[in-house]
């Protein structure tokens, strides 16, 4: 029943698009105040698609297993959290969500969007229309969530039991909140520049839009790589995988367009850039999507290799594209040219800086990316691109970032001077002497790290310095820039310090090391209503004595018939522990991988900072209004 | 000017990441290790089923010409399946049908053929099983797909549709 509920409600909500379309072509030349059945029609769309979003939810709470979406991804033994989660934690499903994210942010769009020109207001409508429409079919077409199956089989195939997981159940809404929020950017600004409507105000009105898509985005980042460091059981968080690439991208795009933005608000410059990047950040999502959705590519998010959904999105995606280089082409016209002048030493000369590695940064993720499909293609040779590659292109290049990114948002507007150039080398001394007392007693690349660590030192020391100074303007920025040195340093030492121990041991055996000595004491068996848990206890005795108790799992999960290893991690402010353990076919012994990882934390927190600046800023713009 | 020249490469540009992306749409990403054998032939002195003399397998397999190589027994069901395939296979041209029967007693063999008909020009006789080891083989049925004394292809298994269709494909 709510299956097919839902089912209609997407057909009625197509439908209303053409009424969309057709009251607000209508509207775009008569009248100067817009439509009010435009802005009903909107919210209706919206409340057709939560309906159909509900319909599937009910269904999947009920177990209604005529449902073919549900019978593949849910089972009557699941918890009802993951019952719920399992709605989006398929193909069809996150299609849907993803529609009803369109749909709503167009609704807040228009609703929110009322000191801006009318025109304007209705173009961006039909842009985003266009993309909605698209979902629609695709949808409907291609990947119907409420297929319906004949006989009503009893029971479910199952969730996979990795995704029945807290942090992944609420991982695909928070980053698709970013993903589908670049939409907006993306039919604003090519509205924006074909009625030439791109101003301060307009600079302005977009920038709140640019930062809450920024924001989810880089929660939902966040929450994805804390899921593959305790889920995947190898204790990395971030794998250079294409998924993760895919996501990346249009972070580094955004990330970049919210800094062009400042310089648009500012100083009407930059416009291009503005365009542009509000265009390829919403075309790299849809590339994302198409990468992961097709099975062009092998990866843990490929749920569906169909063929006939890679065209359909890959014919939409290009559709897109070549729309919106049509429209920059012929309709944008770059009048201002202030670029021209501008001052070697300004803030929007740092910022085109910024801009150039920001762009080195996310080509060489895209080549990484897609080269191997280009060359499977060209010349049939299957080759994966690895870490190695990344890290090679992107660790040099960051050490003249991190330092550019700790002086230049000291630098003022339009024409400025270096000021307080003792203080800054002092700084910079400060950094080197830490760093080089930190790597000396490392057996690793001297050069390359001392100069890394003290680059991201300085910009750590330079940022966390101005929090206490008097001439704070800009806190939001600062604390981003602050969460990024942290980040780096993070990771580096992380890379640095971390230990790691992979051995079989059977129970009561103890492995020791120079700094710890594990003791597998015993397992313990416990049953859950959808798995079976085998606990192991195993005691870790530091150096110092100090003794803590590690209880990795393996579960053994019924349906479907899946074993995975939970990790256990003891989490304290300086340094993570983290202990798997594995069955080895027909042995009676475990395979046992112990890691410290110090700093694990301040990743997190770090990445946490950074997305808090961008709520600074956006409650900063709430208050002055 | 400008704009139409640049909006042009870029319509390019984007046109090729199409196709491209379509072709490899096209392509299977399901990684399989490539099975490019190519390996010489074995090269044995065995009785065949229809003279009591010994043949060198040399001089059997001829070049320019595909073979195919099927080991069979007559106590092999699997065996009795992929006849009728076999018996289709061999009215094609500039293609023959070499049999190598594993393990089996002369008579039954004789009287499987008898029955269902023979699609072999000539069957190598295998009392104790060691020529299919020199072959390679894993088990009954299996068949080699032989060009120039070297085996292209190896099939391990009765030959189902999929395989019929894919021999036939070759050798065409």
């Amino acid at each position: 029943m709510a299956s097919l509920i839902g089912s209609f409600a997407l057909v009625f909500g197509l439908c209303l698009s053409i009424f969309i379309i057709f009251f607000s072509i209508k509207n775009f030349k008569d009248n100067n105040i817009l439509d009010k059945k435009v802005v009903s029609l909107t919210f209706l769309q919206f409340f057709f698609v939560l309906i159909s979003f509900f319909g599937l939810i009910i269904s999947f709470v009920n177990s209604d297993f005529s449902n073919e979406t549900v019978f593949n991804h849910s089972h009557t033994t699941i918890p009802i959290f993951y019952k719920i989660s399992g709605a989006w934690g398929n193909h069809e499903g996150s299609l849907l969500l993803w529609l009803l994210v369109l749909t709503l942010f167009l609704f807040l769009f228009i609703s929110t969007s009322k000191k801006q020109a009318k025109q304007y207001r209705i173009l961006t409508l039909l842009f985003q229309q266009i993309i909605i429409i698209g979902f629609f079919i695709f949808l409907i077409k291609t990947s119907n969530p409420f297929n319906y199956i004949f006989p009503v089989p009893n029971e479910g195939l199952g969730l996979n039991p990795i995704l029945q997981d807290p942090a992944l159940a609420i991982h695909p809404p928070i980053l698709y909140l970013g993903y589908v929020g670049s939409s907006i950017i993306f039919s604003s600004a090519l509205s924006a520049a074909s009625l030439s409507y791109i101003s301060k105000g307009w600079a302005k009105h977009i920038k709140q839009w640019v930062l809450i898509s920024w924001i989810f985005l880089t929660l939902g980042i966040l929450l994805g790589s804390i899921w593959a460091y305790y889920e995947l059981g190898w204790g990395g968080f971030w794998f250079w995988d294409p998924v993760e690439n895919v996501s990346l991208m249009p972070w580094l795009a955004l990330t970049t367009l919210l800094h062009c933005i400042l310089v648009l608000e500012k100083r009407l410059a930059l416009t291009s850039w503005v365009v542009i990047l509000s265009i390829a950040t919403f075309a790299l999502s849809m590339c994302g999507t198409f990468l992961v959705r097709s099975g062009i590519l092998n990866s843990i998010h490929t749920f569906a290799n169909d063929p006939e959904r890679g065209l359909f999105i890959l014919i939409f995606l290009f559709i897109l594209i070549f729309l919106s280089i049509a429209v920059f082409f012929f309709f944008h016209k770059n009048e201002n040219q202030n670029i021209k002048n501008l001052f070697w030493l300004s803030k929007e000369t740092s910022i085109l800086v910024n801009n150039w590695f920001m762009m080195y940064f996310l080509s060489v993720v895209l080549i990484g990316t897609i080269y191997p499909i280009f060359l499977e293609v060209f010349s049939s040779e299957k080759i994966s691109v690895g870490p190695p590659f990344y890290h090679s292109l992107i660790i040099p290049f960051l050490i003249p970032f991190l330092i550019a990114m700790a002086f230049a948002p000291r630098l003022k507007w339009i024409k400025s001077k270096i000021e307080d150039k003792i203080q800054m080398i002092i700084f910079f001394v400060i950094s080197f002497f830490i760093s080089l007392l930190i790597v000396k007693n490392f057996d690793i690349d001297f050069l390359l790290n001392t100069i890394l660590i003290t680059s991201a030192f300085y910009l750590f020391f330079i940022t966390l310095k101005d929090f206490f100074s008097k001439r704070i303007g800009n806190l939001a920025q600062n604390l981003a820039h602050f969460g990024f040195s942290l980040l780096i340093l993070s990771i580096l030492f992380n890379n640095i310090f971390s230990k790691e121990v992979i051995t079989n041991l059977k129970i009561g055996e103890t492995f020791i090391s120079e700094d710890f000595k594990i003791n597998f004491e015993n397992v313990d068996k416990k049953n859950e209503k959808n798995f079976k848990a085998i606990i192991g206890k195993f005691n870790i005795e530091n150096i110092d004595g100090n003794i803590e108790v590690l209880n990795p799992e393996l579960r053994i999960y019924n349906q479907p018939n899946i074993i995975t290893s939970e990790a256990d991690i003891k989490t304290n402010l300086l340094t993570d522990k983290f202990i798997t353990m594995n069955v080895v076919q027909n042995q009676d012994y475990f395979n046992v991988r112990y890691q410290v990882k110090p700093f694990m934390i301040w990743i997190w927190i770090s990445v946490i900072l950074i997305s808090f600046g961008g709520l600074i800023s956006i409650l900063k713009k709430k208050y002055e209004n | 000017m400008k704009t139409k020249i640049s909006f042009l490469l870029l319509f390019t540009f984007f046109l090729i990441v199409f196709l491209t992306f379509y072709l490899g749409l096209q392509k299977s990403n399901i990684y399989k290790p490539s099975l490019k054998i190519e390996k010489d032939i074995p090269i044995y002195k065995v009785r065949t089923l229809e003279s009591s003399n010994r043949i060198n397998s040399e001089e059997v397999f001829k070049d320019n010409r595909f073979y195919l190589l099927n080991i069979w027994a007559s106590w092999c069901l699997p065996c009795r399946d992929e006849h009728e395939f076999l018996i289709d296979l061999s009215k094609q041209k500039n293609f023959e049908i070499i049999g190598l029967n594993y393990k089996d007693n002369i008579n039954n063999a004789k009287k499987f053929l008898k029955e269902l008909d023979s699609p072999y020009k000539l069957v190598f006789l295998d009392k104790d099983g060691t020529v299919a080891i020199e072959w390679g083989a894993y088990g009954v049925p299996e068949n080699f797909l032989i060009y120039n004394k070297k085996i292209i292809k190896k099939i391990i298994g009765p030959i189902d549709q999929v395989s019929f269709l894919e021999i036939k494909k070759i050798i065409q």
